[in-house]
């Protein structure tokens, strides 16, 4: 198999895709253990390992984040890099493999890049103001409707990967940010400061230099997680709301 | 060393936790802003003690070796949180949580602990639900309960199965808000390599960028240590690749005894082996195990004939087939408790009945259920019962609402379609119950540091229950530590910020920068992975399902060699001023080398059988465990003498005065 990788030895340095050849793939080996054997075949011969980002390899952690033949974490749907198999691809195929790219996201080294720019958004809004000291009222105090705790649920799945930022010709953020803007405008405990909250959220966006959303959906197509458009649609209500109390 | 001090406050079992948090120092809320306090690690246990130790009003800094906080392996906990708040009204108290503990953990955990992990358990839901955490909720909008393995009520709280995730989501976001007020200063992609002791105190850590390989110092007051557990030591387990011993052998190797590393938690159902390529396992949730049969053919040569591909499993008649635990279990079947299942599936496999290539895994068969349930669903629509193709389609969807997502990761890493072909599954080391022995208020042998969550040993004995792991992180990191911190700390008023211009700190740099360039510099043949692959294997043969003096002994001897082995002949690439995994992997899998030959020597010492550990010496004739409740009901606490082999023994005796101690039957 031949495998075309980007390298880049830091944020500072040019950046080029070189080519490899990889040996001894097995169809039953997921995409992360190919890269590992190609590392150590690398080690072996004494060159650089290729460095990537992946820790739980079940596809809940998000650290994985692999631009694979032109699509984030890959042609297969609903996985990341780490779920996606070898068996996917056919003996002999060239795979390009990128990292996520984005202005917001500088290059740390090959394909590892850096999010942080996701963490200092949650930071500016993305949680309930209450204090951890378990004095609050009782967990069952306020029903809420199944249908909102569902979909609260389902915006609350996205595991913060950044497929979406790395998938939109802008490389606009408005898919993630807008998953937790409607995680708590769903649930009634968000609701206190939901006018605060995006837009804060949505400020720190900008400032982080994220592209504007023109609605192509791509992001949607691409989200390991699944996480729907409609929640695009729900922060742009919520933002509109908020500027107007404001 | 002193002798162990629990430290167990007086009074009855139910009053101990009020009257302690009664009669400790409180640190006054101006005294707080003059305290620095250092939590390595965000999973449950490390995120929640930040964000509460930030409202409190310290001064946190926090580090994770992950690109983000909320990446910690937590996330990854599939099935669900307990807590006894009855709202099922099906008789669930704190003492019936605090039972079931006890006793699942094979009365090898200290009740005092556990008593109060049951007592907060309930404030742990309250405190989840007012930040947002999206709990499952029936159709009246109230919170929806499941039941777990080895208990009698439904006392699981859950996120379809995703309550890790939404529980370390919701720590995280409290975290992001005291981050946001500059009240915990975070450090992503960090790691710590070693802890500053001065005047025999924990006042600090010296930490690797590990963007950078920059090598920095940071004091503080008193140092938490949430970094999880050691599964890893296997190197296949279902723990995260990053997930590492070190920030716990590291302050076992400045004083803090390591208890119980023996007990670790094999759970019987998880993606068998599918070669050497094998990087880490999948966990299949133990809920399936309500609807699957676990089998293996009767006969050797069915076996074979699957093995080569000439039979399928659907070939084998039922009178050939060996639902083994059903057989041997009758009164549990196939919910015994995960030690169980795990060894009886060993059992069969040991004998040559394995299904798959290696040799390693068994099936866990759904025909049965989906006839069953295919059944009902014809009869209540009225339909033919006897057309064994509708049964069978109207079967399917029953089975795939209740456990779709598994099926489908199942299909998606094995290739096979688990609806029409049983499941193959294998044991895989899950947990490690063993760790950095804490007294009552955490704090570890060391004054001033403290371990939480999976990281310190104490509440799950020899054999932790389904669900109680995320209760214990969740309960220690916002309901305990933040309390009895508060109670050392109180004599650190005065003393103003910690300088990490010591000799002690320069001493501590000077040592983790020597042993970097040392890797860097070796000229060596073997890659780290090679070595962490041999000593996963040496712990497997011989420290894993069950084990006996003879392998103990060689795993001991070989685990030193290889150790020598490692630091004559490990190749590092690149420098330690970068972006390098191998060298950070490379000083995780030097301490995995350490431990592994105390776990080794600690199952050697402990001759009886209990829960995970299983010493083939010590069992009754039917071939179940046999605890040896006169010589061995105590938790070893291992003191570092230089080097793992002549690491001091301390025992902490576990007395029982609520519980009766009896023996566990699942026949």
């Amino acid at each position: 198999m031949k495998l075309k990788i980007w390298r880049q030895a830091n944020v500072n340095a040019q950046g080029e895709m070189v080519s490899y050849s990889v040996s001894d793939v097995s169809p039953d080996m997921s995409f992360l253990e190919m890269m590992d054997m190609h590392n150590e075949q690398l080690i072996k011969k004494g060159e650089d390992p290729v460095a990537f980002d992946h820790d739980c390899r079940e596809g809940i952690c998000g650290m994985c984040s692999m631009f694979i033949n032109g699509e984030a974490h890959g042609p297969d749907r609903l996985v990341t890099t780490c779920q996606l198999h070898m068996r996917k691809f056919k003996d002999g195929d060239t795979i390009t493999i990128e990292p996520f790219r984005a202005n917001a996201f500088p290059v740390i080294k090959d394909l590892a890049v850096d999010r942080s720019a996701f963490d200092r958004i949650q930071q500016a809004g993305g949680f309930i103001s209450v204090n951890t000291s378990g004095n609050t009222q009782d967990a069952n105090a306020i029903p809420i409707n199944k249908h909102d705790a569902d979909k609260a649920f389902d915006a609350a799945t996205c595991i913060g990967c950044g497929a979406c930022v790395a998938s939109c010709k802008n490389a606009s953020a408005m898919l993630f940010v807008s998953a937790k803007v409607s995680q708590y405008a769903l649930l009634p405990q968000g609701k206190v400061e939901a006018t605060d909250r995006v837009l804060n959220m949505v400020n720190q966006m900008d400032e982080e230099g994220f592209g504007n959303c023109t609605n192509t959906g791509a992001c949607e197509v691409e989200c390991p997680k699944g996480i729907s458009l409609e929640n695009i649609a729900r922060m742009n209500k919520e933002y509109l709301t908020a500027t107007i109390k404001s | 060393m002193a002798k162990l001090d629990s430290k167990i406050p007086q009074g009855s079992l139910s009053e101990k936790w009020t009257n302690h948090k009664s009669n400790i120092n409180l640190v006054s809320p101006a005294n707080k802003r003059l305290i620095d306090v250092i939590v390595v690690g965000t999973g449950l246990a490390g995120a929640s003690a930040s964000a509460t130790l930030a409202e409190l009003g310290y001064n946190v800094k926090t580090f994770c070796f992950q690109d983000s906080p909320r990446r910690a392996h937590s996330i990854a906990a599939q099935g669900g949180i307990n807590a006894a708040k009855n709202y099922q009204g099906d008789g669930d108290s704190t003492h019936r949580l605090f039972y079931d503990t006890i006793k699942g953990g094979d009365y090898r955990s200290r009740e005092s602990n556990v008593y109060r992990l049951a007592e907060v358990s309930t404030n742990i839901i309250d405190q989840c639900v007012a930040q947002g955490v999206p709990f499952a909720r029936d159709y009246g909008g109230l919170l929806d309960n499941r039941s777990f393995g080895g208990v009698l009520v439904s006392r699981t709280f859950y996120a379809k199965g995703q309550t890790g995730q939404q529980l370390l989501l919701g720590a995280y976001s409290a975290m992001n808000r005291q981050i946001g007020r500059g009240k915990i200063k975070m450090y992503n992609r960090h790691e710590m390599m070693d802890l500053v002791l001065v005047d025999g105190k924990a006042r600090g850590i010296i930490t690797r960028n590990l963007v950078n390989g920059e090598i920095e110092r940071h004091g503080a007051h008193a140092v938490v240590i949430a970094s999880g557990g050691y599964g890893n030591v296997f190197f296949l387990s279902t723990n995260a690749m990053g997930s590492n011993v070190s920030a716990s052998w590291k302050i076992h190797k400045r004083g803090a005894h390591f208890a119980n590393p023996c007990f670790t938690q094999i759970h019987p159902t998880c993606i068998p082996v599918s070669g050497e390529h094998q990087s880490k396992l999948t966990l299949m949730s133990e809920s399936l195990r309500n609807d699957g049969r676990i089998w293996v053919p009767k006969k050797l040569e069915d076996v074979k004939a699957i093995r080569a591909g000439q039979l399928k499993p659907t070939d084998i008649a039922e009178e050939d087939r060996d639902y083994y635990l059903e057989r041997r279990y009758p009164a549990f079947g196939n919910l015994v408790p995960r030690d169980v299942a795990s060894r009886a599936a060993k059992e069969r496999c040991d004998a040559g009945f394995g299904v798959n290539k290696t040799g390693e895994a068994v099936y866990l068969d759904f025909a049965a259920a989906i006839t069953r349930y295919g059944k009902e669903q014809a009869h209540v629509k009225g339909l033919d019962e006897n057309n064994a193709a509708l049964v069978k389609k109207l079967g399917q969807e029953v089975v795939r609402a209740k456990y779709g997502n598994l099926f489908q990761m199942y299909e998606k890493i094995v290739d096979q379609d688990p609806y029409e072909i049983p499941m193959m599954i294998y044991p895989a080391v899950h947990y490690t119950m063993g760790g950095v022995w804490v007294d009552y208020n955490l704090m570890t042998s060391i004054p001033g540091c403290y371990a939480i969550g999976e990281a310190n040993f104490s509440d799950h004995g020899a054999n932790r229950l389904g669900a109680s792991a995320l209760m214990q992180g969740l309960a220690d990191g916002y309901f305990v530590l933040p309390y009895t911190i508060g109670d050392y700390l109180s004599d650190d008023i005065r003393t103003g910020p910690i300088s990490t211009d010591s000799p002690e700190f320069e001493a501590a740099e000077k040592e983790v920068k020597a042993q970097l360039e040392a890797f860097i510099n070796n000229d060596g043949k073997h890659s780290v992975d090679y070595y962490h692959k041999k000593l996963g294997k040496i712990m497997w043969d011989k420290c894993g399902m069950s084990r006996n003096e003879k392998a103990l002994k060689e795993a001991i001897s070989e685990i030193k060699a290889l150790r020598e082995d490692f630091y004559k002949n490990i190749n590092v690439p690149g420098g330690s001023e970068e972006f390098n995994e191998q060298l950070a992997k490379a000083g995780r899998v030097a301490d995995f080398l350490e431990l592994g030959e105390l776990f080794a020597k600690d199952a050697l010492e402990r001759t009886e059988s209990c829960g995970g550990h299983f010493r083939e010496e010590s069992q009754t004739p039917e071939g179940e465990a046999l605890r040896d409740d006169k010589n061995f009901t105590f938790v070893s606490a291992w003191e570092y003498q230089g080097e793992p082999s002549k690491a001091k023994l301390h025992k902490e005796v576990l007395k029982y005065e609520e519980i009766e101690v009896k023996t566990r039957s699942y026949k």
